[in-house]
């Protein structure tokens, strides 16, 4: 194997690479990125950036030393457009076309954005953030449309900075189907002690100009309107390849899309070696150690390994950090097993298929909180992860 | 080598810990990583590098010296 192709140069791609060079791969390693910036780090963009704290240069994943050290052939500024897997060959938009022995795909998201003429805000690069954080000033009234992780941590960010609120939730209680009903409950409050103006069970049809529309007919004044409503996996540019892509590419335990083809990141839907469930994480951690795991399996391809994380992801929403390990979502059952959640110090844990799947805490200590995420990556039966079960929380 | 950390931008995920226990642990009032041994021994030196590889804040910085 001499020449290894990376598509995407963020925090997958990036690993992937990283992962590559140490494992002792010293062929060609071409890595190719639409943005025209060395690799950047994403989740400050609604944090420390949004708010002012941090300027972009403390988001670079790499120093150029670093980077140089790596011996890549960096194409920055360059989208693949197309892709035979049978020829083995990446088409660029700059016309070049790459050969490869391997491929690694880690393109990402992108938002989903709302109908309607209006202008919207997004928050995805370091160009969304700037240019949202430009209008964030005191007394100006922002409508934050969906109160997932992204919208509620804009939201909190914007409170900070003195502007008016107002977030649009379709669902009647924020992240429900995530964290469940009584941890958005608790969400919900916090952001309206904050100062928000949290609107739930509203759906946005349309951003016109001067506000959103909503379902119902009525407007919502608002002079910025940021879209947090999810996103779409890019993978336009595998149309035609007869790469398997539903939601996001279709990879296997490994890793694996097709002979030589690997997905990472954001963009990858991998299939659980042993819940055989396919998902598709979007975490910072995911992207990094998807991109570790296939680089490994694409040196070995005799001698895979099925990657079987345990998902981990943060969110900061004013000072209250949450962070979630394993698999919440879609859960049967919860339990608050310590702590409780109005004092905003908790552990809660979720239970599918008769399983500890997953836990989310928040201010306790972290040898309280390892002990439990040893527990969700052993998929501890319930009943002796949690011997109180069934206290109501 | 030797292991720097960026506190500011760790962001308390206790990934370190995992990877490299020996090298790594976290405050208790915070999380934040404390580093245990800033010049692990070599034998250290892969889960060291697998430690900064997973962190999600980008927090660990390795100086080959
Ligand atoms: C504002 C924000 C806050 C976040 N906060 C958190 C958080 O608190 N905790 C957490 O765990 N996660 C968080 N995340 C998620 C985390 O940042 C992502 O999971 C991570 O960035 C995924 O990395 P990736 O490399 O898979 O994809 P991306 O970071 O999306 O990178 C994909 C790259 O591929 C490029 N690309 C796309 N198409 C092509 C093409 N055809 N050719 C070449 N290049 C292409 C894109 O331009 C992009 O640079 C946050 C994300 C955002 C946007
Ligand atoms: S892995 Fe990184 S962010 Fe997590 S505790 Fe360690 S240094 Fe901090």
């Amino acid at each position: 194997m001499t020449r290894v192709v990376v598509v995407g140069a963020s925090a997958a791609g990036l690993a992937a690479v990283d992962a590559l060079r140490r494992e002792g791969y010293d062929g060609t390693l071409t890595l190719v990125g639409a943005e025209p910036h060395p690799p950047y780090d994403r989740p400050p963009l609604s944090k420390q950036l949004l708010a002012g704290a941090w300027e972009p240069d403390r988001l670079v994943l790499r120093t150029p030393a670093e980077l140089s050290a790596l011996g890549l052939d960096l194409r920055l500024g360059t989208a693949a457009t197309g892709l035979d897997p049978a020829a083995r060959v990446v088409a660029l938009s700059d016309g070049d076309r790459l050969p490869y022995d391997a491929l690694v795909i880690a393109t990402g998201v992108r938002p989903r954005r709302l109908p309607g003429e209006g202008p919207q805000h997004v928050l995805r690069t370091l160009e969304d953030a700037l240019a949202l954080r430009e209008r964030l000033r005191p007394g100006r009234h922002l409508a934050v449309v969906g109160a997932g992780f992204l919208g509620a941590e804009a939201a909190a960010v914007a409170r900070g900075l003195g502007v008016e609120v107002t977030l649009l939730e379709p669902e009647p209680v924020p992240l429900a189907r995530t964290v469940g009903a009584p941890v958005g409950a608790m969400l919900a409050a916090l952001h309206r002690e904050h100062g928000v103006t949290l609107r739930t069970g509203v759906a946005v049809r349309a951003v016109c100009r001067g506000g959103v529309r909503l379902a119902d007919g009525a407007f919502v004044a608002a002079d910025e309107v940021l879209t947090a409503i999810g996103s779409v996996p890019n993978t336009d540019w595998l149309a035609g390849s007869g790469l398997p892509v539903g939601d996001g590419l279709e990879c296997d335990m490994y890793g694996a899309a097709a002979p030589g083809v690997y997905g990472a990141g954001d963009v990858a839907r991998v299939r659980h070696p042993v819940s055989g469930a396919a998902s598709r994480v979007e975490h910072r951690t995911h992207a990094a150690e998807s991109g570790l795991a296939v680089a490994r399996n694409l040196l070995r391809p005799d001698a895979p390994r099925p990657f079987a994380p345990v998902p981990y992801v943060w969110s900061d929403q004013y000072d209250v950090r949450l962070q979630a390990y394993g698999y919440l979502r879609g859960h049967e059952h919860l339990d608050v097993v310590e702590g409780a959640l109005a004092t905003r110090r908790f552990l809660v844990a979720y239970r599918s298929g008769g399983r500890l799947t997953g836990v989310l805490a928040a201010g306790l200590p972290p040898r309280v909180v390892r002990r439990w995420r040893q527990a969700v990556a052993g998929r501890v039966p319930w009943r002796e992860a949690v011997p109180a079960a069934g206290a109501v929380p | 080598m030797r292991v720097e950390i960026d506190e500011p931008k760790c962001v308390a995920s206790g990934q370190c810990v995992v990877a490299s226990p020996e090298v790594f642990d976290q405050r208790d009032e915070d999380g934040v990583v404390i580093v245990l041994d800033a010049a692990p021994a070599p034998a250290l030196h892969d889960a060291v590098r697998e430690a900064a590889a997973v962190c999600p804040a980008a927090a660990i910085r390795l100086v080959l010296e």
